[in-house]
């Protein structure tokens, strides 16, 4: 070895993040101690961030496969088939600790990771999304992270060009230590020109492209798999730093690439960088490996094998490229300007061999420790169920339209506009629907077609019933999808909880992940790509399980999509039933101060058909718009409808036998609003499939109204627009 | 008639760009890379949005500095007409074809949002698709769109008539409420001394689809067309 390195001691191993178990692991696989690199290498590979160890289990009962499924996990993103010879690839990723570290080059580079998980895949990117949970508002900390994480989104996804076009943003206590960074990526390929990581082909040379190699982000896979506490502000050096105008080049000349037939595999360096690409590339392929790392482009001098093995600078990509094919490759990335290096080849010795300056650095069996990387059964303790709340229990007091307006500035009610208009959210110029809606649609150019994308979850519900938390967040993706007229095709879910070792912890992933088995299965809805990050608690303190759903759906025709904003003299028709579910809702949590209660049941079955329904409205040209109801309850959607046209309407009370503030701010799930100039054709339609359906309102003039109560469109945009800038602006 | 659009390292709107230019024109314009020193012979020549080279220094600078943008200049010279959206209208104020420069927004951050313009002037080729003081909407999506120009500068741009549009309400009134970004005078875009070079922030080339944002930047496009027709091509 070429350098005198200290003993590795139970120490250091724990430095590293790995079990005593673990290491005696390490010591059977290699017949020997490893040298510190070695250590670095297995530190990485066995994380909880890259080996899912105490997910693992789980996650494999998930369904993953339909017909128009093309890859399922496993892959960089998930890939499925739309037609007309294309494929949608995409993927979430969750960027939490690095963000609340550094906020804004945390989720800058958690954009730039996705995005090349996407185009690796040989996907142009069409759009991002962003699910984001912040602290308490009343945190100190909460103003600074929220305009560092926005700022470093738009950043990035602004400069490389491809929009942003919708997400989601949470505010709860719960996350005060530990704030959620999911970042999205959608891209298209042709079904034929999708790029795999399986390494092939004994002698094919091993190829570097992209950034050069810096000293960031080491052991930042190994931070993402551990609990904060008071020195996780020491671990900065760990934070990653992006630059997005690398990056499109990068996309640029990676796809012209593609369209040459260069490319035996091809894989971005994510987590764990360079060791964790080559790792999976060769063990993919059955390959042994052999890289030199003084051919590595370096940033800096003086660094050391562990140092690049671990290295996790931003915008590099590791391919294999067919042999004779270096030239064509090399020219394409000259003209981009990026950094081109052979850095070794492939071999059929099953082995990673990694040298620098002739001496050999580490020496590694690939398919032990990346297939034989541990796996745990972690033991897990039900979530007790919690009772259902009687809404006549539940007392209100003053207007139920006062009560609207309060509602609409509370902080997860009002409106994100101050968020994305820091994004880009038409580049590219086949933004259909924009952000502020259900889920948003982006066109596929030079096709009539289009995707809906939307992502979701209900963390409170997930945390008093986290099965039927997990039902949710899958069926609001659904519904989103459904609302603007497109037909949901997958999912990929990105899974955010605390400390898996505490069993109460690993009984709320347990269930969310049974919660959304559930919800594919009945909804032919299957997951194709995910992410978990787990330890997202600070000193004993676990966030709010966030099991965020990235939803995608196709629209064979756009023209056809309709959005949030009804037209004048519409009437208003109501889809589902309404109990008047007050448990987990919103208005429990802001107007009586409550967050308890059991969480509205999902039914999947009559989830499936009312969605049927709203598509077979929307194609056939019966609705001018439709939103779906979900927090703040039926309400909250009317008005987000009213100022989303800029026109009101007058609302009749259907409460029936459920007290009214429960019929207004319920959370019953499954429900639709429609507009239609003909409410007739909507009973009727509604009727023939056995759901329940009700008039419940008119569309016009400038005010809703309730009961004889009123209150002017123009009140309630002051106070849903008005909450978050006004937050922010506060020094 | 025929358009080049000239496209740096970091330009992301040359899609959009192409697009519009395509509907109006009826075929495709040329795609010319920055490293190249000639020009096609076109008739209209756009440098579109992005963050050529990043940005990095300042926004437009380096792209300023590359070598097609000599070839641009002499086209300029010559009278061809150069567009340039967001990015390109920073690029062309800081190769000093555009009077004025662009400077941080004034609320600091970036700003993706459908406005409103007025047009000045409606005797360019750039603008007879519309009628003087006609009020159009189009999106604005940039973090430097803040035009400055110092006093003498300004009083010689406003009474030479080379305001191309300012930022205005529905209604066509203009205040710092309707301006995205902090501008002088509500300015959104200008003219050369000559009238051939037109850069604006706004994104007219997202807004050409009755759909998709609606058809505000429509007539600047069938405006060329129509201006350009004689032109042979």
């Amino acid at each position: 070895m070429s350098e005198i390195t200290p003993p590795i001691t139970p120490s250091v191993v724990a430095e590293h993040g790995l079990s005593t178990e673990e290491y005696a692991k390490i010591l059977e696989i290699l017949g020997r101690a490893p040298n510190r690199t070695e250590l670095g290498v297995f530190s990485v590979m066995w994380s909880e961030h890259c080996s899912y160890k105490s997910s693992k289990k789980w996650l494999k009962t998930l369904p993953t496969s339909a017909p128009w499924v093309i890859c399922g996990p496993g892959e960089n993103a998930g890939v499925i088939d739309i037609g007309e010879g294309l494929a949608c690839i995409f993927k979430m990723e969750s960027h939490n600790h690095p963000s609340f570290i550094e906020p804004y080059q945390g989720a800058a580079t958690g954009v730039g990771g996705i995005l090349r998980d996407v185009f690796t895949m040989g996907a142009r990117p069409i759009a991002n999304m962003n699910a984001l949970r912040f602290g308490s508002p009343d945190n100190a900390k909460t103003k600074h992270l929220v305009a560092g994480v926005v700022a470093g989104i738009g950043g990035y996804g602004n400069c490389v060009g491809v929009p942003t076009v919708g997400g989601e943003c949470n505010f709860h206590a719960s996350y005060d230590g530990n704030i959620l960074v999911n970042a999205m990526t959608v891209g298209i390929a042709a079904t034929d020109k999708i790029f795999y990581s399986a390494a092939a082909g004994i002698g094919n040379p091993v190829v570097y492209v992209g950034s050069k190699t810096g000293r960031d982000g080491i052991h930042g896979a190994t931070m993402a798999s551990a609990e904060f506490n008071a020195d996780s502000e020491e671990k900065r050096p760990t934070v990653q730093v992006g630059d997005p105008f690398t990056e499109k080049l990068l996309i640029e000349a990676c796809l012209e690439l593609m369209a040459t037939d260069c490319i035996v595999a091809i894989q971005d360096m994510g987590a764990a960088g360079l060791t964790s690409s080559s790792f999976e590339m060769a063990s993919k392929g059955g390959m042994g490996v052999e890289l030199d790392l003084d051919q590595v482009p370096a940033r800096e001098s003086g660094m050391t094998a562990y140092e690049f093995l671990l290295s996790e600078s931003q915008e590099r990509m590791l391919m294999v490229l067919k042999p004779g094919s270096e030239d064509v490759a090399r020219a394409i990335f000259d003209k981009w300007e990026l950094d081109f290096a052979v850095i070794g080849h492939l071999t059929d010795s099953g082995r990673m061999v990694i040298k620098m300056k002739g001496a050999v650095e580490a020496d590694l069996p690939i398919d032990p420790l990346a297939l034989a990387s541990p796996e745990y059964d972690r033991p897990w303790e039900k979530t007790p169920t919690q009772g259902t709340i009687d809404p006549a229990s539940v007392p209100h007091s003053g207007g139920i339209l006062a009560t609207l307006q309060t509602l609409l500035a509370t902080p997860d009610l009002a409106s994100k506009r101050w968020i994305w208009e820091q994004y880009d959210h038409l580049v590219m110029g086949d933004t259909v629907i924009r952000p502020g809606g259900d889920a948003a649609l982006v066109r596929v150019r030079d096709t009539k077609r289009a995707l809906a994308m939307t992502t979701d979850c209900t963390p409170r519900y997930c945390l008093a019933d986290p099965v039927m938390g997990g039902r949710q967040a899958v069926a609001e993706t659904w519904r989103n999808i459904c609302a603007v007229g497109a037909r949901p095709l997958a999912i990929t879910d990105n899974m955010n909880f605390g400390n898996p070792t505490n069993p109460r912890i690993m009984g709320q992933f347990v269930g969310a992940i049974e919660g959304i088995r559930e919800a594919c299965l009945a909804l032919d809805y299957p997951v194709v790509s995910g992410n978990v990050s787990l330890y997202n608690e600070t000193a004993g303190s676990a966030i709010l399980p966030t099991p965020a759903i990235g939803g995608v759906g196709l629209m064979d025709d756009y023209t056809k999509a309709v959005g949030v904003a009804w037209r004048d003299g519409d009437s208003l028709v109501l889809l589902g039933a309404t109990k008047g579910h007050l448990g987990q809702s919103i208005y429990l949590r802001e107007i009586a101060g409550r967050e308890d209660g059991a969480p509205p049941p999902v039914d999947l079955a009559l989830e499936r058909i009312t969605g049927e329904l709203v598509r077979e409205l929307v194609a056939g040209g019966h609705v001018s718009a439709c939103h779906d109801i979900s927090d703040g309850g039926l309400l909250v959607a009317l008005a987000e409808m009213a100022l989303a046209a800029n026109i009101g309407a007058d609302i009749m009370n259907k409460a029936g036998d459920v007290p009214l503030h429960a019929w207004a701010f319920g959370e019953d799930q499954g429900r639709y609003i429609v507009a239609a100039s003909r409410a007739n054709t909507v009973l009727e339609l509604a009727a023939k499939r056995g759901i329940p359906a009700n008039l419940i309102g008119r569309t016009g003039g400038i005010l809703l109204t309730l009961k004889g109560e009123r209150v002017l469109l123009d009140d309630l945009r002051e106070s849903h627009e008005g909450w978050l800038p006004d937050y922010m602006a506060v020094a | 008639m025929t358009a080049a659009i000239v496209t740096f390292p970091g330009s992301n709107r040359e899609r959009d760009m192409v697009m519009a230019l395509t509907r109006a024109f009826g075929k495709a314009p040329a795609l010319v890379w920055h490293r190249d020193t000639e020009l096609p012979k076109v008739d209209l020549i756009v440098i579109p949005g992005g963050f050529a080279y990043g940005d990095y220094l300042r926004a437009g600078a380096m792209a300023a500095q590359s070598p097609i943008m000599r070839a641009v200049a002499d086209r300029a010279q010559q009278g061809v007409l150069v567009l340039g959206v967001c990015n390109g209208f920073q690029v062309l104020t800081e190769a000093r074809l555009l009077p004025g420069a662009l400077m941080r927004n004034a609320g600091l951050k970036f700003v993706c949002r459908e406005v409103h313009l007025r047009v000045e002037r409606a005797d360019t080729p750039f603008t007879q698709g519309y009628r003087k003081g006609e009020i159009f909407k189009c999106p604005v999506a940039h973090h430097d769109g803040n035009y400055f120009a110092d006093s003498e500068t300004l009083a010689r741009i406003e009474g030479e008539g080379q305001v191309a549009f300012r930022y205005c309400s529905p209604q066509g009134d203009l205040g710092a409420a309707f301006t995205p970004n902090g501008s002088i005078n509500d300015i959104a875009g200008v003219y050369n001394d000559k009238g051939n070079v037109l850069g604006l922030m706004p994104h007219p080339e997202d807004a050409t689809e009755k759909l998709l944002g609606g058809l505000g930047g429509a007539p600047l496009f069938a405006g060329l067309a129509e201006a350009l027709a004689g032109a042979p091509a």
